[in-house]
C-alpha cells in the first residue's frame, strides 16, 4: 500500500499499463490459443502490383497463430514490466504488445479465412483520412482553448461545398479551394459566438452542428436530388502514385498512390505538429489554450489569436469534408459524414489533444472500423456492432483515467475576458 | 396586485427573447425556402414577380407547417373534429420530446450537460419493448410493469454518466456523445438476437408490444393521442416541484450553481451528481418507453429518431425552465408534425425544421446581436448559457 502510494502519476500510469499488457496478453492466450474450438489455417494475403520485392502470402495454422501471437504479448508485457521497474518509458512495448494481441485475435477471428491484408491497411488510411482531419481541427481550437464539438458540422460543410462546386463546374480543384472555405464559414460562426459573445462553446458547437445538418439535407433535397445532372455529379480525384516511394513494398502502395487530398493531410499534420511545438505561434497557441491572463500579461492577444486559429481550423476540417465527396465518391449524400466528426473528436481526446497522439488515435480507430467490415463480410464469431463500439468505448476508458488521465488544455472552454473573473 | 403586476413584466422579460428568436428564425427559414427554389430564378427580369414568387412558396410552406400541426380544412368533410387530427400528431410527438426535454433541462440545472437523452431514451426503449413483449400480465399492471423496466434500464444507462463524473472526473459531455454511439449499436445488435427478432421477419424490429402494455388513446381509435401527454405533463410537474420544493432539488441547484459552495455547505457532490444521472436517464427512458407504448407499439432500429438531440434545442429554448421546457417542446413538437405534411403537400423538405431549431437557439444564445436587430433594453439575457470548460 505504502509502495504503491510512493510512486508518481507517470510511474502509476505506466504500471498499470503494463499490468494491463499483462493481463490482455494473458487473456488472449486463453481466450485466443486455449479455447479455440476447431482449428483451420488463416491466410494472410498481400496484393501485389510494382513493388520491389514480392511478398505474396502468408498462411499459418489459426491455433498456432493464436497461441504464438500472445506469447509474443506476454514477452513484450513482461518486458514492459521490467522498463517500468527500471523506470523507463514503456510506449515501445505496448505498441508491440498491442500488435501481437491483435494479430492474435486475427488469427483467431477469421480462422479458415482470407484476410486481404494490404487491403486492411489501405482501407484503414483511407477510413481514417477524415478522423485525422477532423482530429487537427480540434488540436488548433482546444490547443488555443475553445471546444470543438463542431467538427462534424464542418466536415459536412467541407462535403458539401466541394460536392457541389466540383459538380457545377465539373472540376475537382474547384471543389478543393471551394471546401475548406466552407469549413472556414462554419468556423466563423463558432468563433463569433464563442469568442465575441462569450456562449457555452459545447451548446454551440452542438447547434452549429444542427444547423449544418439541417441546411445540407435541406438543400439535398431541394437542388441536389431534383437537379442531380448539374448539382450533384462531381468528379473524383484521381490517385497519383509517387514515383519511388510507391514502390517501397507493402507500405508504398498504402501511402503513396492517394489522391492529393491524403497527401496535403501528411503535410498538415507535419505541419502542425512541428508549428505546435516548435515555433512562436505555437507556443502562444499553447500558452493561450493553457493559461490566457498569463499570455495577456505578455502582450499576447488572446481572443486575436483564439479567432484565427478557429478559422484555421475550419480550413483544415472543410478540407478534410472534401475527402468525402470529390475524394470518394464524387456525388454528395445527404449527411454522409455520418458521425465521423464524433470519431474525430474522440481521436483527438484518445490522443490526449496532441497532433501525432490524435493521428495514432484516428489511424486505431480506421483500422478498427474497416477491420469490422472486411471481419462482418467473412464472417466472424464477435458481432460487428461490438467492433463498430470499440472507438467509442476506448474513449470513455481513456477519460476516466484507467490507463492514465487524459487532461484538456486547462483554459479549454473557457472563454476569456481581459479583467474578467477567469 | 403589485406583486401580479410585477410577475406579468418579469414573465414578459424573460419570454421576450424567445419570441423575437423565434421570429428571427422563421423568418430566415422563410428567406431560404423562397430562394432555394432556382426556378424563381427566371423571374429575375421583373423584381415583382420575383419577389412574389418568393414570398408565396414560403407562405405556401408554412400555410402546410400549420395545417400539418393544428387544424387542417381538407380532413372536415366526414366530421369537423376530424380537422384536429394534426394537433393529436403534436401531442403525440410533444409527449417524449417534453420528457426528453425535462432529462436535459434537469442536468442543466444540476450544471451537467446532458448529451445522452438519445442514448438512455433509446435503453428506455428497450426497457419497455421488452416488458412489454416478454411477459403477459393483467391490463394496468403491465403497462406500469413496462414503464419501470424502461426507467430502471436508462436510470443506470444515465447514472453511469453521473458515476463516472463523480468518481473519475471524466466529462459528462464526452462520456453521454459516447454512450450515445454505444446505444445505438447495441439496439441494433439486440435487435439482430433471436430474442428481439419478431417472428417471420428479417428486418430489425422487435415483437409488437401487448395490448395490455399500451398506453389508451385518449379520444377514440381515430386519433393517435394517447395518455402519454399526460404523463408527461405530469412529470414535468413533479420536475417543477422537485427542483423548487424539495431539498434534493435545493442540492441539485445548488451543485449547478457553485459546485465548490455546495460542497463547503457539507453537500455530497459526488452523490448529488450520480443521482441527478439517474433522473435525467429515467425521463429520457420514459420519453422511450412512451414512444413504444404509445405511439409506435414496437422497437425499431430507427425508435429514438432525433428525440434526444432535439431535446436539447428545447431545454435551450425553454430556458432550462421545466414550464418553459413543455412549452418549447409543444413548439417543436408542432413544427416536427406540421413538417411532414409540409413535405409531403409542397416542395419543401421537412430538415427546414431543423434549421429553424438551430437558428432559434443561436438568436438565443446570443441575445446582444436580437437587442441590436430589435433595438431592445429590457431583455432578459441567457445567463444560463454561461460557458464552463472541459476540465470543470
Amino acid at each position: 500500500m505504502n509502495k504503491v502510494s510512493k510512486l508518481t502519476p507517470i510511474q502509476k500510469r505506466r504500471q498499470r499499463g503494463a499490468f494491463s499488457l499483462l493481463f490482455l496478453s494473458f487473456a488472449s492466450l486463453i481466450g485466443f490459443g486455449i479455447l479455440q474450438k476447431n482449428t483451420a489455417p488463416v491466410t494472410y494475403k498481400f496484393v501485389l502490383e510494382k513493388e520491389w520485392i514480392a511478398i505474396n502470402e502468408w498462411t499459418l495454422d489459426s491455433r498456432t497463430g493464436s497461441y504464438g501471437f500472445s506469447c509474443a504479448a506476454l514477452i513484450f508485457a513482461i518486458w514492459a514490466i521490467f522498463q517500468f521497474r527500471r523506470n523507463k518509458k514503456i510506449q515501445l512495448q505496448s505498441a508491440l504488445g498491442g500488435f501481437a494481441i491483435l494479430m492474435a485475435f486475427l488469427c483467431w477471428a477469421a480462422s479458415g479465412k482470407m484476410i486481404p491484408f494490404t487491403g486492411l491497411l489501405q482501407g484503414a488510411l483511407l477510413l481514417s483520412v477524415p478522423l485525422i482531419f477532423g482530429a487537427m481541427a480540434g488540436v488548433l481550437c482546444e490547443r488555443s482553448g475553445v471546444i470543438n464539438i463542431a467538427i462534424e458540422g464542418q466536415l459536412l460543410a467541407g462535403a458539401f461545398a466541394a460536392g457541389v462546386v466540383a459538380s457545377l463546374t465539373q472540376n475537382t480543384t474547384w471543389g478543393l479551394i471551394v471546401a475548406p472555405l466552407a469549413g472556414a464559414l462554419i468556423s466563423l460562426i463558432l468563433a463569433v459566438f464563442a469568442i465575441k459573445f462569450s456562449i457555452d462553446q459545447v451548446i454551440l458547437g452542438f447547434v452549429i452542428n444542427v444547423l449544418v445538418i439541417g441546411m445540407t439535407n435541406f438543400l439535398y433535397k431541394k437542388l441536389l436530388i431534383p437537379y442531380q445532372n448539374t448539382w450533384n455529379s462531381g468528379p473524383i480525384l484521381s490517385p497519383i502514385e509517387i514515383p519511388i516511394l510507391s514502390k517501397i513494398p507493402l507500405l508504398g502502395p498504402i501511402f503513396f498512390n492517394q489522391t492529393i487530398i491524403v497527401y496535403l493531410m501528411y503535410l498538415i499534420v507535419a505541419v502542425i505538429h512541428l508549428s505546435l511545438f516548435k515555433t512562436r505561434w505555437g507556443l502562444r497557441t499553447r500558452a493561450v489554450g493553457e493559461h490566457p491572463t498569463a499570455a495577456d500579461s505578455v502582450g499576447i492577444k488572446v481572443n486575436n489569436l483564439r479567432f484565427r486559429n478557429v478559422i484555421f481550423a475550419g480550413l483544415v476540417a472543410g478540407l478534410g469534408g472534401a475527402y468525402f465527396t470529390v475524394g470518394a465518391v464524387g456525388a454528395f449524400g445527404k449527411e454522409m459524414t455520418a458521425g465521423k466528426g464524433f470519431i474525430a473528436l474522440a481521436a483527438l481526446i484518445f490522443g490526449r489533444w496532441s497532433p501525432l497522439g490524435a493521428v495514432m488515435a484516428a489511424l486505431l480507430f480506421g483500422f478498427a472500423d474497416n477491420l469490422q467490415g472486411i471481419l462482418s463480410i467473412t464472417g466472424t464469431p464477435i458481432p460487428s456492432e461490438f467492433m463498430l463500439m470499440a472507438p467509442y468505448i476506448a474513449t470513455i476508458i481513456a477519460v476516466t483515467g484507467f490507463v492514465g488521465r487524459v487532461r484538456a488544455p486547462a483554459a479549454d472552454g473557457i472563454p476569456y475576458n481581459r479583467g474578467g473573473s477567469h | 396586485m403589485n406583486k401580479f403586476k410585477k410577475y406579468i413584466e418579469e414573465t414578459s422579460k424573460s419570454i421576450a427573447l424567445p419570441l423575437l428568436a423565434f421570429f428571427l428564425a422563421i423568418l430566415s427559414g422563410g428567406l431560404l425556402i423562397a430562394f432555394s427554389d432556382p426556378k424563381i430564378y427566371k423571374l429575375w427580369k421583373s423584381p415583382l414577380e420575383f419577389l412574389g414568387t418568393g414570398f408565396a412558396s414560403a407562405g405556401h410552406a408554412y400555410l402546410a407547417l400549420i395545417q400539418g400541426s393544428i387544424f387542417d380544412g381538407n380532413l372536415t368533410s366526414k366530421n369537423f373534429l376530424l380537422g384536429f387530427y394534426p394537433l393529436s400528431e403534436t401531442f403525440v410527438v410533444a409527449a417524449p420530446l417534453i420528457l426528453t426535454g425535462l432529462s436535459v433541462t434537469l442536468a442543466f440545472r444540476a450544471g451537467l450537460f446532458n448529451i445522452g437523452a438519445q442514448g438512455q431514451f433509446i435503453f428506455g426503449a428497450i426497457g419497455a419493448s421488452y416488458v412489454g413483449f416478454h411477459y403477459n400480465l393483467p391490463p394496468v399492471i403491465h403497462a406500469l410493469a413496462a414503464i419501470l423496466g424502461a426507467i430502471v434500464l436508462a436510470g443506470l444507462w444515465g447514472g453511469l454518466v453521473g458515476f463516472l463524473k463523480a468518481r473519475t472526473g471524466a466529462h459528462e459531455v464526452i462520456v453521454t456523445i459516447m454512450l450515445n454511439y454505444i446505444s445505438v449499436y447495441f439496439l441494433l445488435w439486440l435487435l439482430s438476437t433471436q430474442t428481439f427478432l419478431r417472428k417471420g421477419r428479417q428486418d430489425p424490429i422487435a415483437p409488437p408490444v401487448n395490448e395490455n402494455a399500451r398506453l389508451p388513446k385518449l379520444f377514440g381509435m381515430d386519433y393517435r393521442i394517447n395518455l402519454g401527454i399526460f404523463i408527461a405533463l405530469g412529470v414535468a410537474y413533479l420536475i417543477h416541484i422537485l427542483l423548487s420544493r424539495t431539498t434534493w432539488g435545493f442540492q441539485f441547484r445548488s451543485v449547478g450553481a457553485n459546485t465548490l459552495a455546495a460542497k463547503t455547505a457539507g453537500m455530497s457532490v459526488p452523490f448529488v451528481m450520480t443521482s441527478v444521472m439517474v433522473i435525467c436517464g429515467a425521463l429520457a427512458g420514459l420519453g422511450g418507453a412512451v414512444q413504444v407504448m404509445g405511439s409506435e407499439y414496437a422497437l425499431t432500429a430507427g425508435v429514438a429518431g432525433s428525440f434526444g438531440f432535439d431535446a436539447i434545442t428545447v431545454a435551450l429554448l425553454g430556458r432550462a425552465k421545466p414550464l418553459g421546457t413543455v412549452l418549447a417542446a409543444l413548439l417543436f413538437g408542432a413544427l416536427r408534425a406540421g413538417g411532414l405534411t409540409m413535405q409531403a403537400n409542397t416542395t419543401t423538405p421537412i430538415d427546414i425544421v431543423l434549421v429553424i431549431q438551430a437558428l432559434v437557439v443561436l438568436f438565443i444564445a446570443a441575445p446582444a446581436m436580437v437587442r441590436a436587430i430589435f433595438k431592445l433594453k429590457n431583455v432578459k439575457s441567457g445567463t444560463d448559457m454561461a460557458a464552463k470548460g472541459w476540465n470543470g
